[in-house]
């Protein structure tokens, strides 16, 4: 993309890859963030969810016996935040034993063939 | 071309810090711009000048800001990230009462802000990390 349409306020296609399950490491937590503050530079974001990292969506965390926060419900306030396009893995949902009703959000289920047209069409993805 | 680079983890027990470093150093030897390099999660252990390796190994922390001041690159530290691992300089020390700030000669404490703008300054954002 050019200097030109960067200052003709040109929107960049932003994809965030979440691989991670959401407690263990601190990668899925610090992602969101990451999305929470991006989304002020009002660009066009979108959110994959692939191995591990469907868990980070499941309904019913209860983090309360390992002392961390459960930010879950965070990823319902996405939609506050105008990120609104979550596409999610269904090879690695169903190696998981998981489908979409077990989810806390709507999410598109996504082929791994879709998933990687998705990424082919993005300027920036940043991979946690 | 123009890169923002993204580290992930820390120094030592990852590679990803020195396969960081010696892709900036090739880029900058082809006459490539970085914009920005940005540490994140454990990757902001980077920047304390506190780290005292081996003499014999390389020091991780000590060739960035060697890098930086050579390229007058731009190295920053997600504050976020830093203070929940204990990386400060004089203003966050001061700050959130802290005694001692660590921060290494190069290296700047802000914002995430200052990675997306990254992303959309540059024509490739590359993240090294796990």
């Amino acid at each position: 993309m050019s200097d030109e349409m960067m200052e003709g306020g040109a929107v960049k296609k932003f994809c965030y890859v979440n691989r991670k399950a959401p407690y263990g490491t601190i990668y899925a937590l610090e992602s969101l963030e990451v999305v929470l503050i991006g989304a002020a530079f009002e660009q066009d974001v979108s959110l994959v969810f692939i191995d591990d990292g469907v868990y980070q969506l499941t309904k019913g965390q209860d983090t309360a016996d390992i002392g961390m926060k459960n930010f879950s419900p965070t990823y319902r306030a996405l939609e506050m935040y105008d990120v609104e396009k979550l596409y999610v893995d269904k090879e690695a949902l169903e190696a998981r034993g998981l489908s979409e009703e077990d989810l806390l959000v709507d999410v598109q289920v996504m082929s791994r063939e879709e998933i990687a047209g998705l990424m082919e069409e993005q300027d920036v993805v940043l991979t946690f | 071309m123009k890169f923002t680079i993204q580290v992930n983890e820390g120094p030592y027990t990852h590679q990803a810090s020195d396969s960081a470093y010696k892709f900036c150093e090739a880029a900058l030897a082809k006459g490539h711009e970085i914009f920005r390099v940005f540490f994140y999660h454990d990757g902001v252990n980077n920047a304390t000048r506190l780290t005292t390796p081996p003499q014999d190994d390389r020091n991780i922390v000590n060739r960035w800001s060697d890098l930086a001041a050579k390229h007058n690159l731009d190295l920053v530290v997600c504050v976020a990230a830093a203070q929940r691992r204990g990386i400060a300089d004089e203003d966050e020390a001061k700050r959130n009462g802290k005694d001692a700030n660590n921060i290494a000669p190069g290296f700047r404490i802000s914002g995430l802000g200052q990675l997306i703008e990254g992303g959309i300054q540059s024509d490739r954002l590359v993240v090294f990390g796990d």
